[in-house]
């Protein structure tokens, strides 16, 4: 009787969020897999997927468009990482901050920069050189999407390496770029193959990017999933394909797994004091490097909104027109964003409570003797922040078809997908944050004569609190940007969202509904980045990556 | 020959070292001697060349480093935290500096083995460094330093991160090490014990500034400046007035700021009343020290605490009288008491 009261605070929230996950994670992803393995033979429609050369080569290119993707991020951020984590410079916490904004931004607004990008320099073909539709486009804003990630995930492991050990290997006679190649780069392997790992894992999945730029011709397993779904209403063989896709990433995520245990396991315990550096021309070129990566496409986006298209000028026309309804569209795009803001509040919100009630399990299940249940919730939600969106979108289009919960005609299951998406991102904020509250805080709460109940509320809720703004702040950013589950929903005027009216605007030809979806792009940023922002002013500055 | 001169660094508004002037002979040992903050690491990294002058210079043989990049001074670096590379064993992180002089694998793996057997690590060239107790890491790191044959070893609280008994059977292994290699040393210490057993020559370095510099003997018998006397633990700083006067009486020195060092003081039983460099108080602290006793002497008159060093037992509240000898009573710069 006892054990059971000690235990009920982890078998609580465990048995909610296990019920919310059964029904909207577990259910649909069952009925993906029943319907990819159906057929004559459980594997009959698998193997016809494997053994078409069309689908090979689709997952073939997704294979190897990853991988170049991830070598060209950490290729290009890696220098920028060791520039931001060893040298101190005025502005370093804003550009920080300013670095994570295209990683939370939406992977349509990403696209819409990128086509920006090639009209404003005559690269969406015509005469002269073509980068429109070609696997360039989607492999430079996978770098653009992904930069922070290892900016982030390296920089900070690098700040906390002991910069007296590479004066040591400079004195002992060894160049700038011996010291690089055999001091710091060692060194720095765990955190680079986890970075790597996430980056592929994030390419390797990535659909709104892939959709958008690499037009008809270039096709991931993701964006195949969509097209033979949504286009040619063949569910078996999205579902086989999302079986396919499924399998990869539950490989992918076990293998991120183990690489960030890995890294954790070597990250040190204290900070060493970082001997002050002088800024030198290393600093000016990263900036500037960064600069022209990370800035170039967003000014050009703004700069397009603002065009007033081909006689030159600019005008707040595109703006404007944002008001007025286009047959292409079931509702105006201020109405989608007006959507997009009423449906974001609810998803963070069950994001939140769903991620809290996990973080509470994944934490206490560790003292209460049920280590077990903890590990499994650990590693079971980072399952869904691989699962793709569009499976995800796929499996309620199979379940969530009667009532009460019926995908065609009820609203919230906009919110709940968006929540679905958003929760990985809560827990993987709060654990951490959490489990980083050293000890000896608690200790010394206790001794000076707080009881139990008071160092909760005077030591984990404070810090808490700031986990739970940063986890709200990116479940929001992450409802508002959602576009792989929510372009399964069928269209309706209430569940048009900002980023599926951008996909169509961007779809179609014609200078008018071109500038208005980059009006629309400019708009979703701008919320996007204030949410970010905000996020980033609350967020723990200790724990922050550099 | 090491030669500084006029070395100036600041850090934003911190000016970390104030012009400073230093000469380092060739095969010499010179402890920089110090308070955490003063400056002292800084001047090892300028001279190593990690850390940029803003004015001044550093000079080898005469020669100037200025534009001599630091991976070409030939110079060796420890660090207290001795800064292993933690992803080699002890032997790759020995033969790194001789890995950058280009010398062959034989070489290398004879010059290892060479350099372990000298600082007492015999055989440990395959550990893992997470493997070593703090001591080991400090001799690896001494070694992994020693290994090229750096023509100036600067060390950086080399001892600093080890417990007492091994930090003082370290001090003397040390010494011996040094002396009988003939190295060129910097050391830079907070610990006086540790400086002055280690070098030839201690400079006392206050506030980014060489407060003193003189062999450990002179620097303990006259420390010159009230702060360096009081960081060395020579607490009794008195002024003296016209004609030797003190607040409890009279000393046979001239006027200006002195220092009565703790050993200084011999107990004399019955003192004739009012003698010359003699002085009388109560007793209000007394601390056993192993081979003495350390009292706090309130002086009457004068209500002046003096630190005394007395072999003889002692106790709190005790009447106690003591001759000073006016050679032990040091001189000391009259500004910056």
């Amino acid at each position: 009787m006892r054990r059971l009261a000690a235990a009920l605070p982890v078998v609580l929230p465990a048995l909610g969020v296990g019920a919310f996950m059964a029904l909207f994670f577990a259910w649909p992803i069952g009925g993906v897999i029943a319907r990819g393995l159906s057929g004559t033979s459980p594997a009959s429609l698998l193997g016809e997927i494997l053994g078409s050369g069309s689908h090979r080569s689709v997952i073939w290119f997704t294979v190897w468009q990853a991988a170049v993707s991830t070598v060209l991020t950490v290729a290009v951020a890696l220098p920028a990482a060791g520039a931001v984590a060893r040298l101190r410079f005025r502005g370093q916490r804003l550009v920080r901050a300013l670095v994570t904004v295209p990683f939370v931004l939406p992977t349509v607004v990403v696209g819409a920069a990128f086509e920006g990008l090639f009209d404003r320099f005559g690269l969406a073909g015509g005469e002269g050189l073509s980068l429109r539709h070609t696997v360039w486009a989607i492999l430079a804003a996978h770098v653009f999407f992904n930069y922070a990630v290892v900016l982030r995930t390296v920089g900070a492991h690098w700040a906390n390496l002991d910069a007296r050990v590479e004066d040591q290997a400079r004195v002992l006679g060894a160049s700038r770029f011996q010291v690089f190649r055999q001091v710091v780069l060692p060194r720095l392997a765990p955190s680079i193959a986890a970075a790597s790992a996430i980056v592929y894992l994030f390419s390797f999945t990535s659909f709104g990017v892939v959709l958008i730029l690499g037009g008809p011709a270039r096709a991931t397993i993701e964006t195949e999933i969509y097209r033979y779904a949504i286009v040619r209403l063949d569910l078996s063989t999205a579902a086989a394909l999302a079986v396919v896709q499924l399998a990869a990433v539950v490989a992918l995520v076990a293998v991120s797994n183990a690489l960030e245990r890995r890294r954790a396991a070597i990250e040190p315990a204290s900070t060493p004091a970082a001997a002050p550096r002088r800024r030198g021309p290393g600093l000016v070129a990263n900036l500037a490097v960064m600069g022209v990566i990370l800035g170039l496409p967003l000014a050009v986006l703004v700069e397009r909104s603002l065009a007033a298209g081909l006689r030159g000028g600019y005008t707040l026309r595109n703006y404007t027109a944002m008001a007025e309804r286009v047959n292409l569209l079931p509702d105006t795009a201020l109405a989608a964003l007006g959507n997009s803001l009423v449906f974001a509040a609810p998803a963070a919100a069950l994001a939140l409570l769903v991620g809290g009630a996990a973080t509470l399990v994944v934490l206490r299940s560790g003292s209460r003797g049920a280590r077990g249940l903890g590990r499994a919730f650990d590693v079971g939600l980072t399952l869904p922040l691989g699962t793709s969106a569009v499976t995800i979108g796929l499996g309620f289009l199979l379940v969530l078809n009667r009532p009460p919960i019926d995908i065609r005609t009820s609203v919230i299951v906009v919110p709940i997908a968006h929540a679905l998406v958003g929760i990985p991102f809560v827990v993987r904020t709060l654990v951490p944050m959490l489990r980083t509250i050293n000890p000896r805080v608690r200790e010394a709460a206790a001794v000076l004569g707080a009881s139990p109940r008071r160092v909760r509320r005077e030591v984990d809720l404070r810090l808490a609190a700031r986990g739970v703004a940063v986890g709200a702040g990116f479940a929001f950013a992450v409802s508002l940007g959602e576009f792989g589950a929510t372009s399964f929903i069928p269209r309706r005027p209430e569940t048009l969202t900002a980023p599926l009216a951008l996909f169509r605007l961007l779809g179609t030809p014609g200078e008018a509904l071109r500038g208005q979806a980059m009006a629309l792009a400019v708009s979703l940023m701008a919320l996007t980045a204030v949410a970010v922002f905000v996020m980033d002013m609350w967020g723990d500055s200790r724990r922050g990556a550099f | 020959m090491l030669t500084v001169r006029g070395a100036m660094v600041a850090f934003g508004r911190v000016i970390a070292l104030d012009g400073v002037d230093l000469e380092v002979a060739t095969g010499e040992v010179v402890a920089i001697l110090g308070p955490s903050g003063c400056g002292k690491s800084t001047l090892l990294r300028a001279v190593a060349g990690l850390q940029p002058l803003e004015a001044g210079e550093v000079r080898w043989d005469g020669e100037d480093l200025a534009g001599l990049p630091v991976h070409r001074r030939d110079f060796g670096l420890m660090f207290q935290e001795h800064a292993l590379f933690s992803h080699r064993d002890v032997a790759a992180n020995v033969a790194f500096g001789l890995r950058m002089q280009k010398m062959d694998v034989a070489g290398r793996r004879r010059r290892v083995r060479e350099v372990l057997g000298l600082v007492g690590l015999a055989g440990y060239q395959e550990r893992q460094i997470a493997t070593l107790s703090g001591g080991e890491a400090q001799r690896v790191a001494l070694a992994r330093s020693l290994a090229p044959e750096p023509r100036l070893l600067m060390l950086d609280e080399p001892l600093g991160s080890l417990d007492r008994p091994r930090r003082e059977e370290l001090t003397e292994e040390l010494r011996i090490l040094l002396r009988r290699i003939g190295v060129t040393v910097l050391h830079v210490t907070h610990d006086h014990d540790e400086a002055f057993a280690v070098a030839d020559r201690v400079a006392v370095m206050q506030s980014g500034r060489i407060a003193r510099i003189g062999t450990s003997a002179d620097i303990w018998h006259d420390p010159g400046h009230a702060s360096v006397a009081r960081f060395l633990g020579h607490t009794n700083v008195v002024t003296v007035g016209e004609g030797g006067a003190v607040l409890w009486g009279r000393l046979s020195v001239p006027p200006g700021p002195v220092v009565l060092r703790s050993d200084a003081f011999r107990r004399v039983d019955d003192p004739s009343p009012g003698a010359v460099d003699t002085v009388t108080g109560i007793v209000t602290d007394a601390r056993f020290r192993g081979d003495r006793f350390e009292l706090t002497l309130r002086t009457a008159p004068g209500d002046v605490d003096l630190l005394v060093r007395d072999p003889h037992p002692a106790a709190a509240g005790e009447r106690l009288s003591y001759a000073i000898d006016p050679a032990q009573i040091a001189a000391l710069d009259a500004g910056g008491v």
